[in-house]
């Protein structure tokens, strides 16, 4: 028996669930790779938590991406059975740990974003998308709270730590447009009141933002070019080892269960 | 930050132990009372259990390594996460341990620095590597279901802060065990493949497995005083043997073999006999010759390493905070 890559229906809300689901499972694998090699006990315990809060929340997501396509695809064909360009994330998410600044900057940066989209998201007409959204939105606003401590003290901390934040901002600038842009078909998705249009958040996220980096006594970057492609399944390299490592033993064991 | 209130006995610096309070303290511990951190208690009992819980939350902490390195290649959404809350167990039990070693005068950051610079011991079951995912399963199972034996007993030690934190430390590694032994139970029905896996993990985690109860009696150090102090209350070997009778038949019901081939039930004693353990391996592995021992060690002086800028930060952030609250204070 050989089970391949999955090719998935190409419809808009099925693109749109895979999307989020996708920035939650690649953020959520990515803050797990410090599990073990954490800054310090406590940070690496807080990180684990928001690893598992995040894929916690792929996994409600995939469940419903099965539920949409009704193809009988349960959460693992979604995360484990897709090729790099058939995930729908962010490039920012998928951006490696670095040390320790920028791994918190990247998540200062996404849950300023996230964190706004779920509360949104709570009044979606979609009963299923607006529960994952309430359950998502209490995490996100610790993973906020969590992310703009460290900021501030690692900003306001040594001039070490200050110039590390600073590179880590200054690197990770450049994929935040992408938070903003909205991929075709979800204009119909967000006109039937079931998505948020992103760039309703782009004022209070700016805000967020800012208002942690002063504190940090940080600079906010300028606005250049941004990176963009993620959400269309042109990546970075760094997406294709990432699921090289997850999705090992499902490609290496066909339709084996575990 | 305790250390000002306990009777720190350092050595060469105070006479002879007050025969009387050595005598009330031995009572106490005969009469199951548990001593506190403010009680009187022996020098060497207080040596004991820092040398001991130390051990053990070192043990919890770099043991977090061999099963982390199957965080990002789990087979499933399920595994993953069940995977990352077990190693973010282990980690909680590091920490209760410290706070517990702390309660005895010493500090976190002594305590870890010893680790780093090798001059303090953890178990040697996290210097073998895991190779397959059956080995996540296999550690579950066999090196948590190890522990729990050891550590049941513990729940009852003397000293009231340890024999607390192993209340909570159990709860959580018997869910660990059954977790492990799930994974194992589902690879042993899986394919010819993960059942071959299985065994296979089976092969290399036995007979680490059953050193991890330490030397054989006759040999053993630190038993008899730990005895009487009720810091230890059954012998390597007798837990050793409760391992071995628990676990044979739980490898059966797998369906795996165990790899003794001088295994076998003495209907006489309803004990499972078992071979020669390989002490000469034991040894070497202790000695620092393990086949990761250099790797864990390598990780966690990296993580401290590269999370000496980061502590550095949070405590120059937490001095500004400080002095800018008393400025605020000055000024109002
Ligand atoms: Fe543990
Ligand atoms: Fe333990
Ligand atoms: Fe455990």
């Amino acid at each position: 028996m050989y089970t391949g890559s999955i090719t998935v229906a190409d419809t808009p809300l099925l693109r749109y669930v895979l999307g989020r689901a996708d920035d939650a499972l690649v953020l959520g694998h990515r803050l797990s790779e410090w599990c073990g090699h954490g800054p310090l006990l406590e940070e690496d315990m807080a990180l684990s938590n928001m690893a598992l809060d995040l894929i916690g929340q792929a996994r409600a997501l995939y469940t419903y991406a099965g539920e949409v396509e009704a193809a009988g695809r349960d959460e693992d064909a979604y995360a484990y059975l897709r090729d790099v360009t058939s995930y729908a994330n962010l490039l920012l998410v998928e951006q490696p740990n670095g040390d320790f600044a920028r791994t918190i900057v990247r998540q200062l940066l996404f849950s300023a974003f996230i964190d706004p989209y779920w509360r949104a998201l709570m009044a979606s007409t979609d009963p299923t998308l607006a529960a994952i959204a309430a359950k998502a939105e209490k995490e996100s606003a610790y993973h906020l709270r969590h992310a703009s401590e460290w900021t501030v003290r690692l900003g306001d901390g040594t001039a070490e730590s200050h110039a590390r934040a600073q590179r880590a901002l200054d690197e990770l600038w450049p994929f935040t447009g992408e938070l903003f842009t909205m991929p075709a078909g979800e204009r119909a998705l967000i006109d039937a009141g079931i998505a948020i249009d992103p760039e309703t958040l782009r004022a209070p996220w700016r805000a967020t933002v800012t208002r942690v980096v002063e504190r940090a006594t940080l600079t906010l970057p300028a606005d250049g070019w941004m990176q963009r492609g993620g959400r269309e399944g042109r990546h970075s390299e760094h997406l294709g080892h990432l699921l090289s490592d997850l999705q090992y033993l499902q490609r290496a064991f066909p339709g084996a269960t575990w | 930050m305790y250390a000002q209130s306990l009777n720190q006995q350092v050595e060469g610096t105070t006479g002879p132990e007050d025969a009387e309070a050595a005598a009330r303290f031995q009572a106490r511990i005969d009469a199951e009372e548990r001593i506190e951190p403010n009680d009187w208690m022996p020098a060497a009992y207080r040596r004991t259990l820092v040398r001991q819980i130390s051990q053990h939350a070192h043990s919890e902490i770099v043991g977090m390594l061999p099963e982390g390195n199957w965080i990002t290649r789990a087979p499933s959404l399920r595994r993953k996460a069940a995977l990352i809350a077990k190693v973010q167990d282990e980690c909680g039990h590091g920490m209760y341990l410290y706070a517990a070693a702390e309660t005895l005068g010493v500090t976190r950051e002594q305590l870890v620095d010893e680790l780093l610079a090798g001059k303090a011991k953890y178990s040697s079951i996290f210097n073998y590597p895991t190779l397959t995912w059956a080995d996540i399963g296999a550690i579950g199972w066999l090196v948590d279901g190890a522990a729990i034996m050891n550590q049941i007993p513990l729940c009852r030690c003397s000293y009231g802060p340890y024999s607390r934190a192993m209340i909570r430390v159990c709860k959580e590694e018997s869910f660990h065990q059954r977790q492990g032994y799930e994974i194992m139970l589902t690879l042993a029905r899986g394919t010819a493949a993960q059942k071959a896996m299985a065994q296979d993990a089976l092969n290399r985690w036995w007979w680490p497995c059953l050193m991890m109860f330490g030397p054989p009696d006759a040999q053993s150090q630190h038993s008899d005083t730990s005895t009487r102090w009720k810091i230890k209350r059954f012998s390597n070997d007798a837990l050793r043997q409760k391992f071995v009778d628990a676990t044979v038949p739980q490898a059966h019901f797998l369906g795996l073999t165990l790899p003794d081939p001088a295994l076998r039930f003495n209907e006489a004693t309803s004990h499972w006999e078992f071979g020669e353990i390989d002490w000469s391996e034991f040894k070497q592995v202790l000695a620092g010759n393990g086949p990761c021992n250099r790797d864990r060690m390598a990780a966690r002086r990296a993580a401290h390493a590269n999370g000496e800028w980061v502590r550095d930060a949070a405590l120059a952030y937490a001095a500004k905070e400080r002095a800018r609250a008393a400025a605020a204070a000055g000024a109002a």
